[in-house]
């Protein structure tokens, strides 16, 4: 642009002015880097050291023992591993339709514009309040919920395992709807992006077929949103598995095996949580053992997701 | 008029067959669906927000914030340790995680954006964003708590530096890559190094969003339980020293609320007050400030 | 109102070999349009006759895609759009309130500039809007992917990957797909928007020659930018400028001798 009034007469050599001398940002910079992967590995390694005692002691038992008794030494965490992976299937199972709703009235205009960015909002919000809080709402507001109706459900339907009783308020069932409501955001954010890079044109050619809004919906936008929705669903999942606070005050800390949703499970985060301030020799070291498993399920499942969520994206650019 | 042709009659219900009235109806009940399951989710957040406000403002008082906890089944006394302790945790994460990050994403925005140690980077920054929050904490008390010997807040502090690590690296990447090319390739054209145009010209403009993802990362860090839960554990009493057990609001929230004491149980709810209204107004400061002024 | 050219108000006196469908097929009558307080289109006349190509061409934004999408109320996606005037096709106004936009629409098929296949097999692509109306019929479908994509010429391309992604089809190919895919409905009208301009030049003459052969079935509109197609595809052209119609009348007599000076300017490249 202003190229040629600089270009004019600049007497003396042409690195005038220049002192060449060892770049220390760029260094730090790289420092900075170097020490963010580093960390990972340092995370993993602490970890893993002080697990190591009961990785030796218990061994893969540790994966199928069903008692965790401290007092005596027994560690095993089959139960907590079902309860992780009840709580946050059936979080999923009340947050899907729920996220995938809301994340396809955000990408419609059934209503104004500012209605919707009003309703976005909120629902960013529902990320951002603390762990904490949801479960102190939960204690007050879910639990005895839980408790009234699960004595009814436990009443008609009690033949059923899933709702054998007797009902507690702090369950796997009061866990997993407060969950639901805390991976919300995340199914629908991630949804509403993929159903926003549905390029127009696919919608509008299937109203030019004579499509009422709705085909157009299921027929054509999710289904070329889907994978998008599938890594928004295992990236909610990973989230569901990690969350601590909410479900350590409100599932109730049982180690017992159930299978009914309205009986106290526990799962590995709550175990943690409950359990670390409190926690002597050996038990430290399961306890380590325990977050050693929650982190390799909690990356792998992450993994997973990413890769989905990176190949949606690169299907989505073979359409346009 | 016309010549004779093969259509007559209404053109548009040619094929004989209309819209079936079951398509349209069908629509409809699915919009009316889609709203109603919509607003229902919100049904929740605004039973959090509205119980929270009421339960949470009836013991807001000077009080709160200038003295001590008090024992159990006294009815008096405040939190002012708990928002020190807060404010010193978050503090000590923010030290450690605002250069670390910014750094970092300088190095792999404007540095190296293709080196394999970048691509590493923002890998890892993925995944450090979906670990548990707990798994900071778990580290923090085998690295620093079990050599201390002690709880400590510098402890909680490392914690919560590194589950906000991610957040702001993250951030400040995409801010730092928001930046048009244009601007660097003027200020390098016009002789300046690439320190004095990254300085100059790149962090300037990248500044706002990067002041949002920390804002966000402040937030996020202060309602933070787990990671500082068996690092900083509690204590009912001022802090002397970054190497002691320290109290914080959100484990405050966690210790108080299952109490069968009244007061105690009140003094939590206030304390997820404040906790709400920061993130409802960081999150709202972040929405006016992130202006997607490039795009 | 805008003034109207008034040789627009005469029909258009077409020789008895050249007319073998009905004349006065689609009328559109004093048709303007507005995107919120901008107009697009100044009182429009316009009478197409039934089995020809009629072109619509004009420089960039004076108003043809648009034009071209008011014929299956496509631009009613668009929030604040207004419209005054009328269109009629075969003696019914498309905005009849007892007109549904969904039945409009199965009747006037539309191929997109950008080709625009659903994320599906060929198969399901062709016979979607068969599904959406309800068919279930395994033999129907069948029946009516092969005809479609005998009309489009592109049967013997595809018949042996059916069940396979359409998109992995090459770009003329997609393009040939969806007018496969818009005359499954079997509509009297195909609305073409630039048809050919993301496509390379053998692409482009195929569905050149498509757009001929399916005229016998079909009254074809094309919007174009390129005026030697227009002179090739089409039997009527119509020449817009900033959203009014200068010249309506046959493609040879607008190639040849036009009779307004601005068209001339336009065909010879002066401007556009």
């Amino acid at each position: 642009m202003g190229g040629n009034s600089i270009a004019k007469g600049s007497p003396g050599p042409i690195n005038r002015g220049y002192r060449p001398r060892p770049d220390f940002f760029r260094f730090s910079c790289f420092l900075a880097s170097a020490l963010t992967v580093a960390l990972l590995a340092l995370i993993l390694g602490e970890i893993l050291y002080k697990a190591w005692p009961a990785i030796n002691k218990f061994g893969l038992g540790f994966l199928s023992g069903v008692q965790w008794s401290p007092n005596r030494g027994v560690f095993g965490v089959l139960p907590v591993l079902i309860g992780t992976a009840a709580s946050s299937l059936l979080a999923l199972l009340f947050a899907l339709p729920l996220g995938l709703a809301i994340a396809v009235f955000l990408s419609e205009n059934f209503l104004p514009r500012p209605v919707r960015q009003f309703i976005r909002f909120m629902v960013e919000l529902l990320a951002a309040i603390p762990s904490v809080v949801y479960g102190l709402w939960g204690i007050f507001v879910v639990v005895p919920l839980v408790q009234q109706y699960g004595a009814v459900l436990a009443d008609k339907l009690g033949f059923l395992p899933l709702f054998a009783g007797p009902a507690y308020g702090n369950s796997l069932l009061t866990a997993s709807l407060v969950l639901a409501l805390m991976v919300l955001p995340t199914i629908t954010a991630i949804s509403r992006n993929s159903l926003v890079a549905v390029p127009p044109t696919l919608r509008e050619g299937a109203y030019a077929l004579g499509a009422t809004r709705w085909e157009t919906i299921l027929g054509v936008i999710l289904p070329t949103a889907a994978p998008g929705i599938v890594a928004s669903t295992i990236l909610s999942f990973g989230r569901a598995m990690g969350e601590t606070m909410a479900v350590a005050m409100l599932i109730g800390n049982s180690q017992r095996l159930s299978c009914s949703l309205l009986s106290p499970s526990n799962t590995l985060s709550a175990l943690l949580a409950n359990q670390f301030a409190e926690a002597e020799g050996i038990q430290v070291s399961a306890l380590m053992y325990a977050a050693v498993i929650l982190v390799i399920m909690t990356l792998a499942v992450n993994i997973a997701g990413e890769a989905v969520l990176r190949r949606t994206q690169r299907s989505l650019v073979g359409l346009k | 008029m016309s010549h004779p042709s093969k259509i007559s009659g209404n053109f548009f219900t040619q094929d004989g067959k209309g819209t079936s009235p079951f398509r349209l109806i069908r629509n409809s009940l699915l919009t009316g669906l889609c709203i109603s399951l919509s607003m229902l989710a919100l049904l929740p957040l605004f039973s959090i927000v509205m119980l929270v406000v009421k339960k949470g403002m009836p013991l807001m008082s000077p009080a709160l914030f200038t003295e001590l906890p008090p024992p159990p089944g006294l009815e008096e006394g405040g939190f002012a340790n708990a928002i020190i302790g807060t404010v010193i945790m978050v503090g000590i994460a923010l030290v450690l995680a605002i250069p670390l990050g910014i750094l970092a994403a300088i190095h792999i925005t404007e540095y190296e954006p293709s080196s394999l140690l970048s691509k590493a980077v923002r890998f890892v920054a993925k995944l450090l964003n979906g670990i548990p929050s707990i798994i900071c904490g778990v580290f923090a008390f085998a690295a620093i708590v079990m050599t201390m010997r002690s709880f400590s807040a510098f402890a909680g502090g490392i914690a919560l530096s590194i589950l906000i690590l991610p957040t702001i690296l993250l951030t400040a990447e995409q801010a730092l890559l928001d930046v048009p090319n244009a601007y660097r390739e003027a200020s390098l054209g016009l002789g300046a190094t690439p320190f004095q145009t990254i300085f100059r010209i790149v962090l300037p403009d990248a500044l706002p969003t990067i002041m949002t993802g920390v804002m966000l990362a402040v937030a996020r860090a202060a309602g933070e339980t787990a990671p500082v839960l068996f690092t900083a554990l509690f204590s009912a009493n001022w802090i002397h020293s970054i190497m002691e057990p320290t109290a914080s609001l959100s484990v405050l929230i966690y210790n108080f609320a299952a109490l069968p004491f009244d007061y105690q149980v009140k003094m939590a709810w206030s304390a997820s007050l404040i906790l709400v209204t920061l993130v409802t107004v960081t999150n709202v400061l972040a929405q006016l400030f992130f202006s997607p002024k490039h795009r | 109102m805008t003034s109207i050219p008034e040789f627009s108000r005469r029909p258009l006196e077409l020789a008895d070999d050249f007319a073998p469908g009905e004349i006065n097929f689609m009328k559109v009558e004093d048709f303007s349009f507005f995107y919120g307080k901008k107009q697009a289109l100044h009182g429009i006349n316009l009478t197409i006759p039934s089995r020809k190509v009629t072109a619509f061409i004009g420089p960039s934004g004076c108003g043809k895609s648009t034009l071209l999408r008011n014929f299956n109320r496509m631009n009613e996606l668009i929030p604040c759009i207004r419209h005054e005037g009328d269109i009629s096709i075969h003696g019914t106004s498309i905005y009849d309130p007892s007109v549904e936009v969904i039945a409009l629409r199965r009747r006037i098929g539309m191929v997109f500039q950008k080709s625009n296949p659903f994320p599906m097999s060929i198969y399901e692509n062709i016979v979607y809007p068969l599904r959406i109306a309800g068919e279930r019929n395994r033999a129907v479908l069948d029946e009516a992917v092969e005809r479609c994509l005998r009309s489009a010429a592109l049967w013997e391309e595809v018949k042996d990957r059916l069940h396979e992604s359409a998109i992995g089809l090459s770009g003329g190919q997609m393009q040939r797909l969806c007018i496969a895919r818009a005359i499954a409905s079997r509509p009297e009208i195909l609305l073409m928007d630039e048809p050919c301009s993301a496509l390379d030049p053998i692409a482009t003459a195929k569905v050149e020659e498509l757009i001929i052969e399916l005229k016998k079935e079909f009254t074809i509109l094309i919007v174009t930018h390129n005026m030697h197609q227009a002179s090739r595809v089409s039997d009527l052209t119509a020449f817009f400028y900033l959203g009014s119609l200068v010249e309506f009348d046959k493609t040879q007599k607008i190639f040849t001798n036009p009779a307004k000076q601005q068209t001339e300017d336009y065909i010879t490249g002066r401007f556009g």
